[in-house]
């Protein structure tokens, strides 16, 4: 592991890690102390998970299609458990949005003979937020979300 | 930039932007880097980084899961407890 001290401070990397460390300190404060039933490891396992991703989000913030989808997803999830009926009202709105953004950029799902259609779709479900990208967009937020997903 | 495309007029996008796009995600990928100079079509390129990013997310996934094992046995005295817990701490 890293030295922390050795880090750019305002790198991707260290805001990721000082974020994602401060999670799990309070992850490991929130659990019971010997629980090792199967529900519990599992529901411990999607906290890290979870912490995982908001940390990366977070680092990146709005500056990316993909982190602001991702938080999108993240916020509205923790709403739906508190209340599940405002959920379903977001999830609609959440669609009508996505659907018009998507008919806006759709210029390149059209048969315009280039021959790589189903792997470009294939890709957009793969990164959050995909669905509504143009071409372009895809490959330029893909190029950083992998930059992320190695970082994490 | 003009494209050399025929339907430019429709697209916004042109062909050199796709194609820089394209090989700088090549670069990218472990498993395409070293072909770097034989040409590798744009088709196989996307679908070699769909795998990568699967890759890469279950790699977080098995991560996470020994994170979530570790946090679990930070009271115990083995190695990887002590660090974790000495890198909680500050």
């Amino acid at each position: 592991m890293n030295n922390p001290h050795h880090l750019n401070p305002t790198s991707l990397k260290s805001r990721f890690t000082t974020r994602f460390l401060r999670a799990l300190t309070k992850i490991r404060a929130q659990k019971p102390i010997s629980s090792s039933s199967p529900t519990e490891i599992f529901r411990r396992y999607r906290r890290i998970k979870v912490a995982a991703d908001k940390s990366m989000a977070y680092s990146v913030r709005s500056r990316r299609i993909w982190s602001r989808a991702m938080l999108w997803k993240l916020r509205s999830r923790s709403y739906r458990r508190q209340d599940p009926c405002s959920g379903r009202r977001s999830g609609k709105t959440n669609q009508a949005i996505m659907k018009k953004s998507s008919n806006e950029n759709t210029t390149t799902r059209r048969e315009d003979g280039v021959g790589f259609v189903e792997e470009a779709d294939e890709l957009r479900q793969l990164v959050p937020g995909g669905e509504t990208m143009n071409l372009c967009n895809l490959l330029d937020e893909t190029a950083h979300y992998i930059k992320c997903l190695t970082t994490q | 930039r003009r494209s050399r495309s025929k339907q430019s007029s429709v697209s916004s996008i042109t062909d050199d932007q796709i194609t820089d796009l394209v090989s700088k995600l090549q670069h990218l990928i472990p498993e395409l880097r070293r072909r770097r100079f034989n040409k590798v079509s744009t088709s196989k390129v996307l679908q070699e980084t769909c795998n990568y990013i699967r890759s890469l997310h279950r790699e977080v996934e098995d991560l996470s899961d020994r994170l979530s094992q570790l946090l679990a046995s930070t009271d115990s005295d083995s190695d990887q407890a002590a660090i974790i817990r000495s890198l909680l701490m500050q």
